[in-house]
This record gives C-alpha cells, sequence and structure tokens, in this order.
C-alpha cells in the first residue's frame, strides 16, 4: 500500500465514480508507464478537497470530453505548480459524462527526482516523449497537454492570460492518430501563486527549468475550467505552416474558454 | 554419423548417438543453463539435439551428442563437421558477472561471430540467438514499451555492457548479410524462476535487497518455463527478425520485493556516484555496479510484435513467479 493510499479518506461516493472508470492495467494494478489504480484512486480521493473547498473549482463542458476512445485535452498552462494539472486531471477522472484516467505530459527531469516521479506515474503522469504519446494515444487513452511547457506554467504575473508559443508536436499525433483535440481554458491559476519576477540564479543552482519569486503560499482563487468542443484535424501530408495554422486554430479556441471564464467571474476569489 | 573426437583436445567430449541422421539436427549452446534444459525438453521430439556447453559437458538424456568446448577453439568446427546441423540455438551467453570484461567481450562477440561464420559455412538454416532488454540501457528519458527499432543506449551508458550491445549488431549485420541464416535475436525482459542465476533471480531469492531510496522503476519478469515455450515457438518457425520477449503485465521494483518477502537495504540516490559506490563497495553480484540505473530508470519493452507472430502467451502470472521466491525463503 503506496503511502498516498493510507493518507487518502475513505469516499464511498467517490469510489463508486472510480469503478466505472475503464482503464485497463495488469495483474498488479499497474499500467507499462507505472500508473497505478490504487495511487490513482487515492490522490483523487486526496485531491477532492483541494478541487472542491480550496479553489471551489466550477467546470463547464465536461461533456465535450469524449467518454472513451483516444483524445488530446488541450490547456493553457500557468501558475508555477501544475495545480492547473491536478485540477484537470481532478475534473476528468470524475467526469460525470464518463470518468476517464488523465494522462498528463510531464517535464523529462521529473524520472530523475527521487519519489516524485515515482508518485507522478503512480498517479498516472507521463514524460512527455513523442513515443509515449503514441503508444497511450493507441491505447485509447485520455492526455492531458498543455503544449506551452515551461513557457506557460513559469511565466511573470504581467503576461497572465497571454498564451505563450504552442510546440506543434500535439498537432502532429493528433493529426496520425486521428485524435480529437478538446480546448481547455483554465481561468484562476495565474492568479494562485501570482509571481513578479525569477531568479535565474538559483534556478541553475537548484537545477530548475525557472526559480518563482514570489509569496510562499498558494492563494485559495476560485478556478473554472471550460471544455470546448472536440476540434478533428485531416492526417494529411501537410507543410509545417499548414500544422502551425491548425496550432492557431486550437489558441484560438483556447482563447475563447478563457475569455468565457474571465468575462463570468465575479472576482478572483469569487 | 558418429561424432569424431578429436584426441588433441581433451575439452572436447562427445557422449552418445542415437537418431542415424533422421531427423534434423539442433545445437544448442549454453546447454548446461535452466532455460536450455527446458528448451531442449520441448524440442527433443521434433530435433535431435547437440547440446554445447564452454563451462562442462551437459548431462543431457535427451540430447544425440554433448560437447564442452571454446567457440573461441578451433576444434569448435568439428561440431559442424561431423554433424549435418540444421538451426542453432544460442544461448550460451555469458552474464557480466561471470567473467572479466575481456573475457566476455571475447567469449560473445568474438566467439558468437565464429559460430556465425561455421553456420554461413555450413549451410545452417536458423540461427537464434538469446540478447538481452538491458541493450536499450536505463535511461531517465526512456518511454515505455520500447519498440525493437530503439537504439540501444546500453553501451553509452556502461562499459560492461558493450559486448551486449556488439553482440547484437554482429547478429544484425549476419541478418540482412545472410538472409538465408534466418537470424533470429530474441530481446527478454528479466527471466527468473526456478535454477535461474541471473542478477534478478539472485537479487529476488535473497532476504535483503537494495532499494535506490525514491525510486521504484517498472519492471516485467519472464518464468522460465514461459521463455522455453518462447524459444521453442520461435525455434518451429525459421523466421528472421529482432524481437523483444515480455508479458503484458508490469509491476513496481519496490512491490516485486514485497511479493517475494525481501527486506529493503536502502541505498541513498544522491548524489549519484554513491549507489555505484555502495554497490562496488558491498561487492554485490546482485546488484553490480553497471546495472544500478536499471534499478533507477524503468526500460519496459514492447513485446507485441513477438506475441502476434508466434502466438506467444506467457502461461505464469508475477504473483506466481513472485511466490516461487517467497516460498524459497520459508
Amino acid at each position: 500500500m503506496s503511502i498516498l493510499s493510507r493518507l487518502a479518506p475513505q469516499d464511498d461516493d467517490l469510489e463508486e465514480v472510480l469503478k466505472t472508470m475503464n482503464k485497463p492495467v495488469g495483474s498488479m494494478h499497474y499500467d507499462p508507464w507505472g500508473f497505478n489504480k490504487d495511487t490513482n484512486h487515492a490522490a483523487v480521493a486526496l485531491f477532492k478537497w483541494m478541487y472542491e473547498r480550496y479553489f471551489r473549482v466550477e467546470a463547464t463542458g465536461l461533456d465535450n470530453i469524449p467518454a472513451s476512445g483516444r483524445c488530446l485535452l488541450i490547456g493553457n498552462h500557468s501558475g508555477q505548480l501544475p495545480i492547473d494539472a491536478m485540477l484537470l486531471g481532478y475534473a476528468v477522472a470524475t467526469n460525470p459524462h464518463g470518468p476517464r484516467a488523465p494522462r498528463a505530459m510531464i517535464e523529462r527531469f521529473f524520472p530523475s527526482v527521487p519519489f516524485l516521479g515515482n508518485l507522478m506515474n503512480q498517479i498516472g503522469a507521463v514524460v512527455g516523449d513523442p513515443i509515449n504519446c503514441r503508444k497511450l494515444l493507441e491505447n485509447e487513452e485520455a492526455i492531458l497537454v498543455f503544449p506551452e511547457g515551461i513557457r506557460g506554467a513559469g511565466k511573470p504575473f504581467s503576461k497572465r492570460y497571454q498564451l505563450q508559443r504552442f510546440g506543434s508536436g500535439f498537432m502532429h499525433l493528433a493529426m496520425e492518430h486521428q485524435a480529437p483535440v478538446v480546448p481547455v481554458g483554465i481561468v484562476g491559476c495565474e492568479e494562485s501563486v501570482p509571481t513578479p519576477a525569477h531568479s535565474k540564479l538559483l534556478a541553475r543552482g537548484l537545477g530548475l527549468p525557472y526559480f518563482p519569486l514570489t509569496l510562499p503560499v498558494v492563494l485559495p482563487t476560485r478556478v473554472r475550467i471550460h471544455v470546448g468542443e472536440p476540434l478533428y484535424f485531416p492526417n494529411d501530408d501537410v507543410s509545417e505552416a499548414q500544422v502551425s495554422q491548425y496550432v492557431d486554430q486550437v489558441k484560438d479556441a483556447i482563447r475563447e474558454q478563457l475569455s468565457t471564464g474571465l468575462e463570468n467571474r465575479k472576482g478572483v476569489f469569487q | 554419423m558418429k561424432p569424431q573426437i578429436p584426441e588433441e583436445n581433451p575439452d572436447t567430449e562427445i557422449t552418445h548417438t542415437q537418431n542415424g541422421g533422421r531427423r534434423p539436427q539442433l545445437l544448442v549452446t549454453g546447454a548446461g543453463g535452466a532455460l536450455a534444459q527446458r528448451v531442449i525438453q520441448r524440442l527433443k521430439h521434433h530435433y535431435d539435439i547437440i547440446a554445447l556447453d564452454f563451462r562442462h559437458r551437459p548431462e543431457i538424456q535427451a540430447c544425440s551428442a554433448s560437447y564442452c568446448v571454446q567457440f573461441t577453439k578451433r576444434e569448435f568446427e568439428d561440431i559442424f563437421r561431423n554433424h549435418n546441423i540444421e538451426a542453432v540455438i544460442h544461448l550460451g551467453r555469458i552474464s557480466a558477472f561471470e567473467q572479466s570484461r575481456s573475457s566476455r567481450y571475447n567469449a560473445n562477440v568474438i566467439g558468437t561471430k565464429k559460430l556465425l561464420d561455421l553456420c554461413v559455412k555450413y549451410d545452417v538454416r536458423a540461427v537464434q540467438i538469446l540478447s538481452t532488454y538491458h541493450v536499450y540501457g536505463a535511461h531517465p528519458y526512456n518511454p515505455a514499451l520500447i519498440e525493437e527499432e530503439a537504439p540501444l543506449k546500453a553501451a553509452e551508458l556502461t562499459m560492461d555492457l558493450v559486448d551486449s550491445v556488439e553482440l547484437e549488431n554482429l547478429a544484425a549485420i549476419y541478418l540482412w548479410k545472410y538472409p538465408s541464416l534466418n537470424v533470429c535475436v530474441l530481446r527478454p525482459c528479466n527471466i527468473v524462476g526456478p535454477g535461474i542465476n541471473n542478477t534478478m533471480s539472485r537479487l529476488l531469492s535473497r532476504h535483503y535487497a537494495p532499494w535506490v531510496v525514491g525510486f521504484s522503476p517498472m519492471m516485467q519478469f519472464l518464468h522460465v518455463d514461459d521463455m522455453a515455450d518462447a524459444v521453442a515457438a520461435s525455434a518451429h518457425r525459421h523466421q528472421r527478425g529482432v524481437f523483444n520477449v515480455a508479458p503484458e503485465d508490469w509491476v513496481a521494483y519496490t512491490r516485486a520485493l514485497d511479493e517475494c518477502n525481501c527486506r529493503k537495504v536502502p541505498i541513498p540516490p544522491v548524489p549519484d556516484t554513491v549507489p555505484k559506490f555502495i554497490s562496488n563497495l558491498l561487492g554485490w553480484r546482485s546488484f553490480p555496479r553497471y546495472l544500478v540505473n536499471y534499478f533507477k530508470y524503468p526500460v519496459v519493452i514492447d513485446g507485441s510484435l513477438f506475441r502476434e507472430t508466434f502466438g506467444f502467451q506467457p502461461q505464469y502470472s508475477p504473483r506466481e513467479l513472485f511466490a516461487h521466491y517467497r516460498e524459497m525463503k520459508n
């Protein structure tokens, strides 16, 4: 039994929802990427309080996430910490229209970090490698991708809700494997860790991609997750310029979701 | 035809013949090992088996003849002269902990080249070579379900696995240069079970096993009987190619230790050199320095090509495998 399993509160209602999650695993509840059913369910139970009470998440459009089959959920990244990924992951795992095990793509340095790398794998995260992504799509899984990467997560407060450059890897995979692209706009995480500046020196010294100079707390902002309708792209042999145009379509769809979320909210904490 | 024993070679011994040349003859190297003996049991009804081992003369009733000879010796060719060998199963690879690096290179690379040259010269129709998943190398960037086309990074990470990678390169050269040789390379995951004496099997059979703190990579385990079935299945077909052999089941290393009732001995993970230093210091054969990264990062292979090509399905679950090691300790 993992540490998370020991810490997780007993929640029969949540357990009933998670039982309907159709995630194939081996005889000892693992999959090839290290996903462990028991640890995943324990993590979801632990996130519940954060999702419902701390960030008071309001999620709309969850019926746009296919209940089964391959898909890529593409979101905006922000907030210095991967809180947006955790909250979106919880929303996907407990989706009333069909709960799924979310597979978040993470940075390549995580497997080298003792405990954290294994823990993230057991919850469902996977190193952001194109081979992993291809295999997961062939396995008919739902993948969470934040194509801005650390450019988005580590951006300063002054650039909040401005989408940074998107990598095009997700689009190539979506086209090649005919996977629907589901745009997701996440509002609220930008303000949870407001960061005026970064320290390159500390980041270099600690071997981190960035080091935010900010408050040592995560603020209880109200988070809104808006899921748009799936987009489909043809599997044609097109130029990189055309692929970039497709990526821009996804960015526009995310901007649309972000605008809806920003217009609807009454305040950062409400 | 009765095999001739070169008088000047005391290392080469022949037992008896049974067949009179009616059935195809199959040479099995490394025949003294637990895997080879199981393979021979599965193939003895279809082939006349010629058993060969460089360590000692295999005492196997099911064999037409058995020899003890080094691959690099001239007398090795006499086996091909004296028998009409149709196929070879090359299981006689020296594990990294068995001999020095240069001896291993000589046996595994130079010796295998000699074997392959003789196979070409004597018109052998199929050669199966046992490799290992270690050739892919353990690296934090490794994707899961590594396919056969993936680069073999082990040589970049440790000099102690150079011979394994070179053996693969050699096999690949003969694969395309001599298509009629039908070279088939098998890259299995961890083979464990009764009689197996490799690193992983030794480790699981211990009461105390090392654990690099904070790491528990995904692993795959194959029972020796299942591996013997896999070798036998591919021996019946002269199928060229390179194949991973692994079940569709995965277990984290620490979970495997728990299931085998192994107590974990914590090894500090940082700096990187500490686990290797401790491995050297303690001289653990089941936790050798060059395999430390395999206890930190996953090397999960995709065995689907082999399963689909040969209709292979392992019979033993991980729980059944671990039960063997648990019972050993009781």
